[in-house]
């Protein structure tokens, strides 16, 4: 990289920590964006966005400041420096107790995700041709609305703090995916390739490539328009199958929220909510059956949650949420971890230069089984079949839950009936994972590139390895 | 920290003509310059963890050139910035392909009087929110609390090429925040134009005495109740209909519920957008933001548009695009719900869990629950506004117009619009309250509403 911004980070630090600081870090971000959607076969719009800034954190005391300005002079660097350590030291007037910091494993290093082709290269005619032939055929094909959105995101971030990190990454992430709607007598059905936002990962324009999102486009129109005439999904409990893309917002919303450690500790406990999980049974407490072995991964090849290093200087590294069903361990940052007595944090990350780092999730998914779908459905009497999400809900401990799917098949026998429409299900977070039977082998890392937490608020972008998986006794079919 | 208004002024106008000399005479370009500085001050466990502040001016431009569209944004605002941002979204139109849905440029149009804003609120320092915080936590007197206090300011110009200009500021105070007795959540939350309005104490020891009435909670079946929603929880009604309903591009895609002229509430409801005063008085295109009525007496009146569902509809905008309106649709973003009758004014109650604004309604209520917040909120069928959910901050059973238990958190699943359909509603609270969202400049008001029927799907044990 031929201009970098260690030095306009350092100066900023190097202000806070003359105000008073004592411990600062700054990150300087680079982004551009990309957005494209169309409908019925027509580009609907375009946006190409650039933002640049610096944010600095400060610790004053036993608190906690934050400034971020859009302005990369030194002057402005050093002035956010300063305004972060006087916020810090407003803080105090309702002081928390004393914060230490776990190691984040000090020095220089430089990071970049894997892209074989550019997304902000590929000609924007190129671009939308693919949105508009995918959503021209699902409109050829009887949908009575198509849609379709690809998105880019291009960050450049230079990383320093007072412990002695310099530390550069690039990270290019990017996905699509389209709708194909059908209207009824006072309903709509929707069917959605591959995902029901798009498949994302932090990859080049290949992974869209890979999506095939023409191929597709005919097939998602056919089957939204016979969902209009299919039976309801039952109301009653019984085997259920999710596929995995169903099953990777699952993962997300029962186990990957419920293990971040900020929410454990009731550091959101107003607004995202706080966590069932006690830390004191970390290490005992069963969460699922002995099939559910749930990793922090964000070092793996292309997944949306991957980086190098989190925006606290820690570096990248896999570990156990849930081994053979027990809970062991969680998502954590540096003070969060150091004020729970743990010895590891890596998963800190902030929307952008003007947010606040603070725990997320990374990569937080299921570890393959050994079965296909195909054999689950095979050894599934009387069950129902559901995939691609249409609805979440979740309460505020991460225990009662919800989920709508947008297309589901009654499952007789060992096979796959009739479709079903309006799949709902509904269980509480342990019950529901200590009931998992059967899991599949055939795991997707899925991306999921809206994740809404913090206050101001903050748009995360997680992966989730997910496999087909079976749970017995779940009540389905819940309706308005 | 406000800054004069003259600094996006002079944004928009370099930024357009520069458009205009780079892209010809023909090209035709809309540029908002805007300006936004957001402090917030959060707490948990009784302390401030978190408080964070930014400042940042972001230029948009949207650009329509040989009948193609293409929009960019830049937050360097330096010449070089400018540059980039024109040069990239010109290149942008000229590959994309044509456009037959472009609207148009918003023509000349006055803007009414500026609804003036609070400068000491958009000057607000860290103390004064710490202040507001270190009394909700002494006012919850010894409970567990958490929340945040939040200023804001904005102030932003628009100019396009058709010789539209614009300008404006608003701020806004927000306060929200829990206090915790045994695991039972309480809460108050408060929004204004003004600090001087956010009391901490009064919200802190409301939400205090909601945690302290909640006790040991019973369990109840999953059935259909009668519900006093307090104020809190009817934002989230007016939130799902603003998005999903009174959405111009929904309704012109036949997604919404909405019908124009027909009498799909109940006639104790009127619901109109009031953004003057609580955002900048134009929208992304430059067209002049004004009270917009949605529902009058339970008829639907209207929905909210940009110019491109406006076009499609075939009527005129109404204020509400926004840099995403083209996709997402244009959405209101500061629904008022009009009080009922005004009854015998009601101080704010320091004990109980009953808000002023729900005692009436309680009181007049043979048997249901009384809900506080709801939470999580996500749509099951959009034509039909089918809403699933849980409650939270609070749930009691009302018998024979007395609070007799509290309740534990439910979950439901329920249509919004039948909800408040012909004859559903039986009380509209007498004191509207105005309430913060989670993104600054989105407010919602709203007094409490007593409904003959809410869909209880789920309970704690599933």
């Amino acid at each position: 990289m031929s201009v970098d911004h260690f030095d306009e980070a350092g100066a900023a630090v190097q202000a806070a920590l003359d105000a008073g600081a004592r411990y600062a870090d700054a990150r300087v971000m680079l982004r551009r964006t990309e957005t494209m959607s169309a409908r019925d076969g027509a580009v609907e719009d375009l946006s190409s966005d650039e933002s640049a800034g610096i944010g600095v954190r400060a610790l004053v005391g036993s608190s906690w400041g934050f400034y971020a300005v859009p302005d990369l002079s030194d002057a402005a660097a050093r002035a956010a420096g300063r305004r972060a350590a006087q916020i810090a030291a407003a803080s105090a007037l309702v002081p928390g107790p004393a914060i230490d910091l776990v190691p984040a494993g000090a020095g220089t290093a430089s990071w970049a995700s894997p892209c074989e082709i550019d997304p902000l290269s590929v000609p924007l005619s190129t671009k939308g041709d693919l949105l508009v032939a995918a959503t021209a055929a699902a409109r050829d094909a009887g949908a009575d609305l198509a849609e379709g959105i690809y998105q880019i995101w291009d960050t450049r971030k230079w990383f320093a703090s007072s412990d002695g990190h310099r530390i550069d990454q690039h990270i290019r992430e990017c996905g699509a995916g389209i709708t194909a709607s059908a209207y009824g007598d006072g309903e709509i059905q929707r069917r959605s390739w591959p995902s029901h936002r798009g498949q994302y990962g932090t990859r080049g324009w290949e992974l869209v490539d890979e999506l095939a999102l023409t191929d597709n486009a005919a097939r998602m129109a056919d089957e939204a328009r016979a969902l209009l005439t299919a039976p309801l999904c039952p109301s009653e409990e019984t085997t259920l199958i999710l596929g995995g893309e169903q099953l990777a917002l699952q993962i997300h919303e029962s186990v990957g929220h419920a293990i971040e450690l900020d929410r454990i500790l009731g550091w959101e406990a107003a607004f995202a909510g706080t966590s069932w999980l006690d830390l004191a049974q970390l290490g005992s407490l069963r969460y699922g059956s002995e099939l559910m072995n749930i990793t922090i991964d964000p070092t793996i090849p292309g997944a949306l949650g991957s980086f190098g290093y989190d925006d606290e200087g820690s570096p990248a590294t896999k570990r156990d949420a849930v081994r053979n069903g027990i809970w062991v361990g969680v998502l954590a940052g540096r003070d969060s971890a150091a004020m729970a007595g743990l010895d590891y944090a890596g998963s800190v990350r902030s929307d952008g230069w003007a947010r606040l780092p603070m725990v997320r999730m990374t990569n937080v998914g299921l570890e393959p089984g050994p079965h296909t779908l195909d054999e689950i459905i095979a050894a599934t009497d009387d069950g129902v079949l559901m995939d691609i999400n249409r609805s979440w809900s979740i309460d505020d401990r991460r225990l009662n839950f919800q989920f709508g799917c947008e297309i589901g098949w009654e499952i007789k026998n060992g096979k796959r009936g009739r479709m079903l429409r309006n799949p709902t299900y509904t269980g509480i977070g342990p019950k529901f994972w200590q009931s998992m039977d059967m899991l599949s082998s055939e795991t997707v890392a899925w991306g999921t590139p809206n994740c809404g937490k913090g206050q101001p608020g903050q748009i995360g972008h997680t992966g989730h390895p997910a496999a087909p998986a079976r749970f017995t006794n779940v009540r389905v079919g819940v309706r308005g | 920290m406000s800054t004069p208004v003259t600094a996006e002024l002079d944004l928009a106008g370099r930024t357009v003509e520069l458009t205009r000399r780079l892209a010809g005479a023909g090209a035709e370009a809309e540029v908002v310059a805007a300006h936004s500085a957001e402090a917030l001050t959060r707490f948990a466990n009784s302390a401030i963890h978190q408080n964070v502040a930014d400042a940042t001016t972001t230029v948009h431009l949207r650009l329509h050139l040989d009948g193609r569209t293409a929009s960019g944004s830049t937050t360097v605002t330096d010449a070089g910035g400018l540059q980039s941002l024109v040069e990239r979204t010109i290149a942008a139109a000229r590959l994309s392909p044509p456009d037959p849905a472009w609207p148009g440029l918003t023509p000349p149009t006055p803007l009414p009087p500026d609804a003036g804003y609070d400068d000491t609120t958009a000057a607000a320092s860290p103390q004064e929110r710490a202040a507001r915080v270190r009394d909700f936590v002494q006012a919850a007197g010894g409970l567990e609390t958490a929340g945040f206090c939040r200023t804001a300011y904005a102030s932003g110009a628009f100019a396009n090429t058709a010789g539209q200009s614009a300008h404006g500021r608003s701020a806004e105070a927000a306060m929200d925040g829990i206090a915790r007795d045994a695991g039972a959540d309480g809460v108050a939350r408060r929004a204004s134009g003004s600090l001087a309005d956010i009391d901490g104490a009064a919200l802190g020891a409301r939400a205090a005495a909601k945690a302290r009435a909640a006790g040991p909670a019973i369990e109840l079946p999953p059935g259909r109740y009668e519900v006093v929603l307090e104020p809190t929880a009817v934002a989230d009604l007016l939130s799902n209909l603003a998005m999903f309903g009174f959405n111009g591009k929904a309704y012109a895609q036949h997604q919404s519920f909405a019908e124009l002229g027909a009498q799909q509430f109940d006639q104790s409801i009127t619901i109109a957008d009031e953004p003057l005063g609580a955002t900048l008085p134009f929208d992304m295109e430059g067209t002049p933001r004004t009270t917009l009525l949605l529902v009058e007496d339970g008829v639907t009146r209207a929905v909210s548009h940009d110019r491109t569902s406006a076009a499609e509809a075939q009527t005129s905008s109404t204020g509400h695009a926004s840099p995403a309106s083209r996709s997402w649709g244009p959405i209101a973003a500061n629904l008022r719900l009009a009080p009922g009758p005004l009854t015998n004014a009601v101080p704010e109650p320091s004990t109980g869990p009953t808000a002023s604004s729900a005692r009436a309604l309680v009181a007049g209520m043979r048997r249901g629950l009384l809900i506080t917040d709801l939470w999580y909120t996500r749509v099951l069928d959009q034509k039909s506004l089918v809403v699933t959910g849980l409650t939270r901050n609070g749930v009691w059973l009302v018998e024979n117009g007395e609070v007799t238990a509290a309740v534990s958190n439910m979950r439901f699943t329920q249509s919004y619009p039948q909800a408040l359909g012909p004859g559903a509603v039986l009380g509209v609270g007498a004191e509207a309250v105005a309430m913060p969202d989670r993104w600054s400049g989105v407010r919602y008001t709203a007094p409490a509403l007593h409904l003959a029927s809410w869909n209880i799907t789920g309970n704690a044990s599933g």
